[in-house]
This record gives C-alpha cells, structure tokens and sequence, in this order.
C-alpha cells in the first residue's frame, strides 16, 4: 500500500506544475488576443492586394512583366521555414515539420525564423541560409528584411523558387501547415469572397504605365506575403500553446483529484487499523 | 448610379461603403473618379483624398499605395489613411524630423531601398501635416 506521505509529496508536486501550466495558459491567451487581431487585421489587405495583383495580371499579359515574376527552369530551392522559438505549443512545429518534409523536395535550402524547426534542420544537416530572430508582436520592419532578402536571393540567380512554410490560423482550435510559393510571384487566382472585382468586362488603364505600377506593386506583395506568414505564424503559435496549457492544466486537476481520493482512502485506512488494535487491547486487558 | 469605395490599410480596413464620387492623389497628379468610371489601375503618392457622400466632402491625409477601379468599384490600398482628428502634428513633426536626422546620418552605410524607405516616411508625414495645417486654417 503506498505510504500516505510519498501521496502527499506527489500532491504537492501536481500542483506546482498545474500552476505553471495555469500562469502559461493566462499569458499565451493575452498574447493570443493580440496576435489574432493582427493577422485577421492583416488579412483584408493583403487579399486585396491579391485581387489587384490577379486583375493587373488578367488584364495584361504582354506589357506586364517584372524579373520577380520570371519563371525558371531550375529546380534549386530556398525554403523560409516559420516556426516557434519556445516549445509546449502542441504537435504545432511537428505539423510544419511533416508538411515542410512532405511539400519541399530534399536538396532544398532553408531560411528559417523561429528556434525549433532550425535546430531540427541543423540536425538533419540542411544547409541553412540565414536565420532571422522575430521580436513579438511582429514588426512590419521584420518581415521587409526577411522578404528584401528572399528577393535578392531570387534576383541574383542562385535560386529558381522560394517558398514559404508556416501554420495558417484557422481558429484557435486548428491550425493548418501550409505551403505557399513566394518567388517567382504567381498572380493568385480572383475569387470572389476575396474582394476582387469580379466578371470584369473592361481592360484597365494603367497609371504611369503597367510596367511601373507592376515594379512598385510586387515588392509590396512579397513584403506583405512575408509578414502575413509572420503574423499567422505567431496566432497560431499563442493558439496552440493556450490550448496545449489548457489541456495540461485540466489533467493536472484530474491527477490531483484521484490522488487526494487515494490518500483520503489509506489515512481512513489507517485510523481504522489503527482503533482496531486499540479495541484488540483493550479487551485482552479486560 | 453609385461608387462604392473601399479604403484598406495593413492595420484595417478604414471606409467601405457608397460615396458620389472620390478624389485620389494618383501618381501623375489628382484624379477625380465618378461613378462608371473605367477600370483602372493607379499609383497613389502622399497626399489627400476626398469623397462625396450624403452632400457632404469629407477628407483624408493618405500614404503611398495603389487604387484599383473597375465596375463601380474603387478599392484604394494605403500604408496610412488618416482623418483631420487623428493626426497628432507635434508627433509627425518628430517622426519626420527622426528620419530625416536618420538620412543624412548613416546615409553613406545604407542601401538604396532603406534610403527609398525613410524617404518614404517622410513624404507621408509631410503630406499628413500639410493635410493637418490646411484644414485648421
């Protein structure tokens, strides 16, 4: 039978961890907030700027084009890889890991933000480009040098493709890992709930000229394509970490619960030994 | 016949709703959109933006962007978008005054695209407190 006191020990230690795991859940939750608001923020301005990006490239093909948009033979890639800085999120990184294995092919190089996934691919002996060190909540600032980067990699021919590998925020409860081709830029494709002008039946007119719109409109589009992964990346990150905590803290109740039955079972187990041999010698000494 | 105008920066999307007409500090100079306008793809510099709706002119300090129109529809995408109350002039002042001091400091160690960034900020400031100055007069 286990010792009352070695229960009680363990009691104690349950509840330490559950308050951490208590404290941890409260601030990823603030956090969460903060960064949800940001990328759903976000969101409305880079579709738009999708959506003028497909019209432009819909509208015309012949005078529009830009070295960002060149498609190349090669397959040489460079991966940016956004992942977490601290663990306890939940199978997150793991998930961007298994769809970066799944979704990139073996020779690729990687750029990555975030602590996790680079000493994973530093163990698997990938050749690693740089690594970038994202303060939270992201600054814009951030995402302009990772994707001023990304482009001079592309533009200088030393690579043909570059692609980003992120969790996209779904809600707080799922995350999607996803992969998205940053370089060369591929105009996306005009739906509707995206906000574009949809069965447009004039051509556009070009202000100074295709070329000159397309030259100032693509480099936002990459640095926007950049920060849009930054800031689902972190969303993400405060999301599932608060779930994670959550799920800890309500085992860690759970634990502590069935260990106070137990030790409440063998205290009144030994009271009741212990008036048992009372009672026995008081009648032998009758 | 209406216009419905749409006005998104990266932090919101500030106006969507159906205006008169509207205003846009384009790249060539101000151009004036009415409603059946035809498709149109233009870059906008610093400056202010103006539309009609209800009879009443209402007016903004935008950024540097792009503008879109097509089908009655005009989708404007700012880096700044900001109402005559919400510019704080002492606060511009000291953001233009930072990136000019940090210009002529450390210009000589700086790449051209840090150069175009801060010379950015500034003609975005300039033309907030232009906006500001004009409209207490």
């Amino acid at each position: 039978m286990a010792n009352l006191r070695d229960i009680r020990r363990r009691i104690k230690s349950v509840k330490n961890t559950a308050q951490i795991t208590r404290a941890m859940q409260l601030v990823a939750a603030a956090k969460m907030k903060k960064a949800q608001d940001q990328a759903m923020a976000g969101r409305d301005y880079s579709s738009q700027l999708n959506a003028v990006l497909s019209d432009i490239s819909a509208s015309d093909s012949d005078e529009a084009t830009h070295p960002l948009l060149e498609v190349r033979e090669g397959d040489r890639e460079l991966v940016l890889v956004v992942s977490t800085d601290k663990g306890l999120c939940g199978p997150l990184n793991t998930n961007v890991a298994k769809k970066l294995r799944a979704t990139t092919s073996d020779t690729a190089d990687y750029v990555t933000v975030g602590r996790k996934l680079r000493t994973m691919l530093e163990k698997t002996q990938k050749t690693i480009l740089a690594d970038f060190q994202v303060p939270d909540p992201v600054p814009f600032a951030e995402a302009r040098a990772i994707a001023a980067f990304l482009s001079k990699q592309f533009l200088d021919k030393k690579y043909d493709k570059v692609s980003i590998v992120y969790a996209r925020f779904v809600n707080t409860l799922t995350q999607v890992p996803e992969m998205i081709t940053l370089l060369p830029v591929q105009p996306p494709e005009a739906t509707e709930d995206d906000g574009a002008i949809a069965g447009r039946t004039t051509d556009h007119l070009f202000e100074p000229s295709p070329a000159e719109v397309l030259a100032s409109i693509l480099p936002l589009y990459v640095n926007f394509q950049v920060y849009q992964a930054l800031l689902e990346s972190r969303a993400t990150e405060h999301s599932a970490r608060m779930v994670a905590m959550k799920a800890a803290t309500d085992n860690a109740k759970k634990f502590i619960k069935e260990l106070t039955l137990q030790y409440n079972k063998v205290r009144q187990a030994a009271i009741t030994a212990e008036l048992l041999e009372i009672t026995t010698a008081m009648k032998a000494m009758e | 016949m209406s216009l419905h105008l749409e006005i998104v920066t990266p932090e919101n999307k500030i106006f969507s709703d159906t205006v008169d007409n509207v205003y846009l500090p384009g790249a060539d100079g101000e151009m004036g959109i009415l409603p059946s306008h035809a498709g149109l793809v233009t870059a906008l510099q610093p400056g202010e933006l103006r539309y009609l709706r209800d009879g009443q002119v209402v007016t903004m300090a935008i950024g540097s962007g792009f503008a879109e129109i097509a089908e009655n529809k005009a989708i404007v995408l700012t880096d700044m978008a900001l109402g005559e109350s919400e510019i704080d002039e002492s606060a511009t002042e000291e953001a233009i005054k930072r990136a000019e001091e940090k210009l002529h400091t450390v210009e000589h160690n700086m790449n051209s695209e840090e150069v175009a960034y801060l010379q950015g900020i500034i003609a975005k400031q300039s033309a907030a407190l232009r906006f500001k100055r004009k409209h207490q007069n």
